[in-house]
């Protein structure tokens, strides 16, 4: 029998065996698939839907002279022989108006609203100016802050996979026999690594999509605009996804059972949440959004909607970048020495101020 | 040789180990005894470096082990665990490839420990899907499937059935056999009795007593024998200096004087057998601790 055959595996090939468990063993789960497929079809529909519901001309009848004046007109017209039929079709549902002559002129019958779609093809709109036009217009920001934000959530959530896993861990012990054979820090490194990874895996997947969904829904000039934007983001997810992914981490490591897990997952939420909800509601209020694409957590989803909205300059995304990328070295070296003092412990909750002591 | 000398350890102000000091031999089964609470799996964890020492060091072929150095250890820890989702063949492959063994040489090893294990069959199950005397065999696997340069097992037997312990045994013994020092602990005393080479106990913390089986049997034999004569052997209360301390017709155990009991024996007539009384490894372990 051969004795010692194994030589020790490098921190960097313990790292890595890590990861590559990590991503197999998520990459099996049927949650992973659900929460990924509903991104890209909700990514779809965010895009695709109004155009569909939008896309088609109003119906309407027309009777007589009224013919004349429909014409030409963004409505799909159909003729009938008098005002009668006409009403009837509208009675029946089968148009939306019936367009008559009226005295000189011409009358609309509707059913119980106002066709409002319907007036607007047959009244004369007069000239408008804008006196501060922008590429971007306020809906289309609206949907950009909408689908970042809604990205960011979903990943970001999506990394209390590692707490959950490193549960599993502490409660079936064999973190003991992982510990006894690669360093604390190695586990630490190659759980943020695999997620890390298979985040960005499925933010080029939606990346390649997203141009995709936009020339599907016919809006080929806001892929110019967004394009951009994307390349800013990307950066931002990542390395906000790095920040809250070792904050998982140690919400895992001071509890023992996954039941427990609740009571710790609380800040980790807050902290993927907040600037969620903060960039939904302040959008639009450019000092606000400002502050907010500096501090590094709202940074991820407020710096690129702002370069979206051409509202900041590129030294301004390299500084935030900048001190995202400190801040996400700090929070790691934290969250090492607290992961590391946490993980052997056993029993209820660990108390912060314990995982931080040094090892005995 | 795996060398301790001197290891302390303390939970607040409670002293859980005091001095333990003690080897595992090379190509030995080292039995490792003691009381709920003495101090075993304390001792194991402070060997594997999960837990830090107070005092005292732990040396490795006489090099004092630190996280660089620490060799190749194939350890069993007390709560068992295991990825209970991940399948049993990729489970043991990937463990032995976390030690540092190469993918191939990893498979081989896991392919071959499932089939010495017999669990070749469920190579393919999920973990959780196996019973837990099976999950106890793949965990045994999961300790050796990198080819240890020592072995150390807390409880390695408990939760098994007969045929499962045997077939564990061999396993072990192969490795031992090998050249690995073997450190196991347990509280089954006819197990260790049976199988170990050397042993170890510990009371409250500290070794209170340690050698080869042999040894500590002769040291702790004392000064008493068994005789079996012809006829009935209540003469034997008479001779001097002796205290009978059983008698059964023709057979009586007593203390000191074995000589002249002997001499007094063989003037009656016939001696059918004669012998020092060796105590079980059960009554050691009760008078030492």
């Amino acid at each position: 029998m051969a004795v010692g055959t194994s030589q020790k595996a490098s921190f960097a090939q313990a790292t890595w065996l890590v990861a590559e468990r990590e991503m197999k063993t998520f990459v099996s789960t049927k949650g992973f698939w659900i929460g990924f497929l509903f991104t890209v079809v909700g990514l779809f529909a965010l895009t695709v839907l109004p155009t569909v519901f939008g896309g088609d001309d109003p119906k309407v009848a027309a009777v007589g002279s009224a013919v004349q004046v429909v014409q030409g007109k963004q409505l799909d017209v159909r003729e009938v022989g008098d005002v009668a039929t006409a009403a009837e079709l509208v009675r029946s549902d089968d148009v939306e108006a019936a367009i008559v002559p009226d005295g000189g002129g011409i009358k609309v019958i509707a059913l119980n609203d106002p066709p409002n779609d319907v007036i607007r093809q047959l009244v004369a709109a007069p000239p408008v100016e804008l006196l501060d036009a922008s590429a971007v217009s306020s809906d289309q920001r609206f949907v950009t802050v909408l689908v970042f934000g809604l990205v960011f959530l979903m990943f970001g959530m999506g990394g209390a996979a590692i707490a959950q896993s490193t549960v599993t861990e502490k409660q079936t012990r064999i973190v003991e026999i992982l510990v006894s054979t690669v360093p604390v820090r190695a586990l630490l490194a190659g759980k943020i690594l695999g997620h890390v990874i298979l985040t960005l895996g499925q933010v080029v997947v939606l990346a390649l999509t997203a141009p995709i969904a936009l020339r599907v829904a016919g809006q080929a000039e806001l892929l110019a605009v967004v394009a951009p934007a994307l390349g800013w983001f990307v950066p931002f997810l990542m390395l906000g996804f790095v920040l809250v992914s070792s904050m998982w981490a140690v919400a895992g490591a001071l509890v023992s059972r996954q039941e427990d897990l609740g009571s710790t997952m609380g800040l980790v939420m807050l902290a993927v949440m907040g600037p969620y909800f903060g960039v939904q509601f302040f959008f639009d209020n450019p000092a606000v959004l400002a502050v907010m694409s500096f501090v590094p957590f709202s940074a991820g989803v407020a710096m690129p909607v702002r370069m979206f909205a051409q509202q900041a300059q590129p030294w301004e995304a390299l500084v935030s970048l900048g001190i995202l990328v400190v801040t996400v070295v700090v929070i790691l070296l934290v969250a090492s020495r607290l992961y590391t003092g946490s993980l052997l412990q056993t029993g209820g909750r660990v108390k912060l101020a314990r995982a931080w002591a040094p090892a005995e | 040789m795996l060398t301790l000398r001197g290891i302390s350890r303390n939970f607040g102000d409670h002293r859980v180990l005091d001095e333990v000091s003690f080897d595992v031999r090379p190509g030995r089964l080292t039995g490792f005894l003691g009381a709920n609470g003495s101090g075993k799996t304390t001792t194991m964890r402070i060997v594997l470096g999960v837990l830090a020492a107070h005092g005292g060091s732990v040396s490795w072929q006489s090099q004092v082990i630190t996280p660089q150095n620490r060799p190749n250890f194939g350890y069993m820890p007390e709560e068992r665990g295991l990825y209970p989702k991940m399948k049993v063949r990729e489970q043991i492959t990937w463990l032995g490839r976390l030690h540092g063994v190469e993918r191939t040489i990893a498979q081989r090893n896991t392919d071959q420990l499932l089939e010495d294990l017999e669990l070749t069959d469920r190579a393919n199950d999920r973990l959780e899907q196996l019973s837990l005397g099976n999950q106890q065999r793949v965990q045994i696997a999961a300790a050796l499937v990198h080819d240890p340069e020592l072995l150390i097992l807390d409880e390695p037997f408990s939760g098994l059935d007969p045929i499962a312990v045997e077939t564990v045994l061999d396993v072990l013994r192969k490795r031992a056999a090998g050249g690995v020092p073997v450190l196991f602990s347990s509280h089954q005393l006819a197990i260790v009795e049976r199988l170990c080479d050397d042993v170890v106990i510990i009371s409250k913390g500290r070794i209170a007593a340690k050698g080869s089986r042999e040894e500590l049997r002769q040291t702790h034999a004392g000064d008493r024998y068994e005789i079996v004569v012809a006829q009935d052997a209540g003469w034997v209360r008479d001779v001097p200096g002796t205290t009978l301390l059983e008698l059964d017709g023709p057979r009586a155990v007593f203390e000191s004087e074995p000589q002249q009991v002997l001499k007094a024996a063989l003037e009656r007539g016939e001696v059918r057998s004669f012998t020092p009384v060796v105590p079980t490894l059960d009554e050691i372990f009760k008078e030492v601790i």
